[in-house]
């Protein structure tokens, strides 16, 4: 499982690096959304890969560390979704507004003269 | 058990948050309510931050619980002299900045008011909070606003400027995200204190992947702070922006660098064992490179607030090379600096809008490209008018932004006798006063950086000074209302204030400076017991 995880991770941030370096608007915010994807994918597995382990303990349980996962990356993952989320749709925004006011989606604002 | 006082430290936080909620409340339409609420907030932020100054400078740090958790479980703040006095400097600038907006810029877009003080809200959570995800969370809520603001007018060039800042502190945020995760992989805390206790004692095997994990964090601060190769993103962005915009976001590459500060002396001090020291060279390094390259930018700069913006790399350089001595004396003279260097940097910000007001755009290209040319003078001096209008009296309104100009040349440029001359030796002085013995290599190299970055900066100011205030035709003065004069006069008086109380000033930036070299005091404070950290 390590295995794969770290593969998904290693793909989605090698994607996201090579979009982010386009030329293109639209392709660098894929770019961003993949390697936050990435991102978030780390976070989740610095506490650990668990299959069907709890993060938090019932009412009244008493439980040993080895039956649960650790729940604090579960919270930092959720706050770097709902933040990256938030952000990237902003970024859209702003794209849209260059594209309108520049005319062309390049990153600079124009064309690279040939 | 708890007194009102208490609560003084969560307060400069909460004040922005609940007066940017009741702007977005008011709506758009009601600008007098809109500008009293902001007024209030602002006004009310520079009290409790002075009242905090007060309350800091004392041995100790002090602690809020939020939701009164146990430490190692929750949130804290933590409020120390260096926190003080950043949320310090972060309130008056937003004073002065705010009042600012109010003769024009307030009305130039939509929802400036409530981006204001969410501003305001990231900037001093971010120096107040002594955790290090709840440091991103207040750092996205700062760059959130400052997307907003930096924005703020539209127009093409902002737009065109605004991108390339958003994608690179995304890209930054990321960084800091990796950062932090491999940090609590490695450490299973994120409490800086707790933290700190704990890296002198991770296992060998596991100690360079911290390093690289902090190293990651190191490189998003530094974006922040546009270290050099890092920082091209900077002077582009900061002279696109409107001009209240450009002074608050002056501050924001302060905030990189008081994150460097913090958690590098606090995790790679003395106490640190194997780590100790880690990453010292990179920092000067990169400094002296961040002060060679903002040194060629302020002279290439053609016009006032791209030289503005270069100004902030040359002061980000100079601080970051200050930190990487590791000396706390050094640091003392560093954080003198730095408090010197946002308030002159943030009015030259706003004075720059002034001076430009009613000058032909392109008129400073034309005027740099002349002298580099040489070309199209001898018409000009030939003309009989020019010679007649020796003996004209200068506007009472170009005389006194003259002034400030010239006040504002001598901080950033550090010439004496203003605060910026004492910061600067402040800082040189401890590096040529080793104990016994000859000065080091390295404190020639940096005595030579500041002092020729120094060169480059009155050389640039003078001549684009000259462009604005001697050559430009007496016929059109510029209109300058009473609000916007106001906020420069006030960062100005204070950076005099700097000066003239500069032995209190110094000793208190020394004070700040000492203890954070010595982080056993803020763990014994953070964590409430005596364990960890020597």
């Amino acid at each position: 499982m390590e295995l794969v995880v770290s593969l998904a991770i290693g793909v989605l941030a090698g994607s996201g690096v090579w979009l982010l370096l386009r030329p293109r608007t639209f392709q660098v915010t894929i770019g961003l959304a993949l390697l936050s994807y990435a991102v978030n994918l780390f976070i989740f597995s610095t506490g650990g890969l668990r299959i069907g382990a709890d993060a938090i303990l019932g009412q009244g349980e008493v439980g040993t560390l080895a039956a649960f996962t650790d729940p604090v990356p579960q919270a930092l993952v959720l706050t770097a979704i709902v933040i990256g989320f938030a952000t990237t749709a902003l970024l859209l925004v702003v794209l849209l507004a260059a594209r309108g006011l520049t005319g062309t989606d390049h990153v600079d604002g124009r064309e690279r003269e040939r | 058990m708890t007194v009102w006082t208490d609560h003084l430290v969560i307060a400069p936080i909460v004040v922005p948050m609940l007066a940017g909620a009741a702007t977005v409340v008011a709506g758009n339409g009601r600008r007098r309510l809109l500008a009293g609420l902001g007024l209030a907030s602002t006004v009310l932020l520079v009290l409790l931050s002075a009242m905090l100054l007060v309350t800091a400078d004392a041995p100790g740090v002090r602690i809020y619980r939020l939701g009164d958790w146990p430490v190692s479980f929750g949130i804290v703040l933590v409020l120390d002299r260096l926190s003080a006095m950043m949320v310090a400097l972060a309130s008056v600038l937003g004073l002065a900045a705010f009042v600012f907006s109010l003769a024009r810029w307030h009305r130039a877009g939509t929802h400036f008011h409530p981006l204001f003080q969410f501003q305001l809200m990231g900037l001093n959570g971010a120096f107040l909070t002594g955790d290090l995800f709840n440091l991103f969370v207040f750092f996205e809520v700062m760059l959130a606003a400052s997307y907003g603001m930096a924005l703020h007018g539209s127009g093409t060039a902002r737009v065109r400027a605004g991108l390339h800042y958003i994608v690179i502190n995304l890209l930054a945020s990321l960084l800091f995200l990796i950062g932090v995760s491999v940090v609590y992989g490695i450490a299973g805390t994120l409490n800086m204190a707790d933290l700190a206790g704990r890296v002198p004692d991770v296992a060998p095997e596991d100690r360079a992947l911290l390093e690289a994990g902090l190293a990651v964090l190191g490189i998003a601060f530094l974006i922040k702070a546009a270290m050099w190769p890092l920082g091209f993103w900077l002077p582009g962005t900061y002279a696109a922006a409107s001009a209240p915009a450009a002074a608050i976001l002056s501050i924001l590459s302060k905030v990189g660098i008081y994150a460097v500060l913090r958690i590098w002396l606090l995790l790679f001090g003395d106490g640190a064992g194997a780590s100790a020291a880690f990453g010292a060279t990179a920092l000067t390094a990169g400094g002296l490179l961040t002060v060679a390259f903002g040194s060629v930018a302020v002279l290439a700069s053609q016009n006032l607030t791209r030289l503005a913006g270069a100004s902030v790399l040359v002061s980000s350089g100079t601080l970051l090379t200050a930190i990487g001595m590791g000396q706390a004396a050094v640091t003392g003279g560093a954080l003198l600096y730095l408090a010197g260097s946002v308030l002159a940097i943030g009015a030259l910000f706003l004075l720059v809008e002034l001076v430009e007001r009613g000058r032909d755009i392109g008129a400073d290209v034309l005027a740099v490209t002349r002298e580099a040319f040489g070309t199209g003078e001898h018409e000009e001096d030939g003309e009989p008018g020019e010679r007649d209008a020796i003996g004209v009296p200068i506007p009472a309104t170009v005389a006194t932004l003259g002034v400030s100009f010239l006040a504002c040349a001598l901080l950033i440029a550090g010439l004496p006798p203003l605060s910026g001359f004492l910061a600067k030796f402040a800082i040189l002085s401890p590096l040529f006063a080793p104990s016994g013995g000859a000065p080091p290599p390295i404190a020639w190299m940096v005595a030579a950086a500041l002092i020729l970055s120094g060169l480059a900066t009155v050389v640039a100011m003078a001549r684009a000074g000259m462009d604005a205030f001697w050559a430009s035709p007496a016929g059109t003065p510029q209109r300058v209302s009473i609000v916007e004069f106001l906020p420069v006069a006030l960062l100005l008086a204070l950076c005099v204030a700097l000066t003239v109380g500069a032995g209190p000033a110094l000793d208190y930036a020394t004070a700040a400076a000492e203890a954070l070299h010595t982080p056993a005091n803020y763990l014994r404070g953070v964590l409430g017991t005596p364990e960890g950290g020597q």
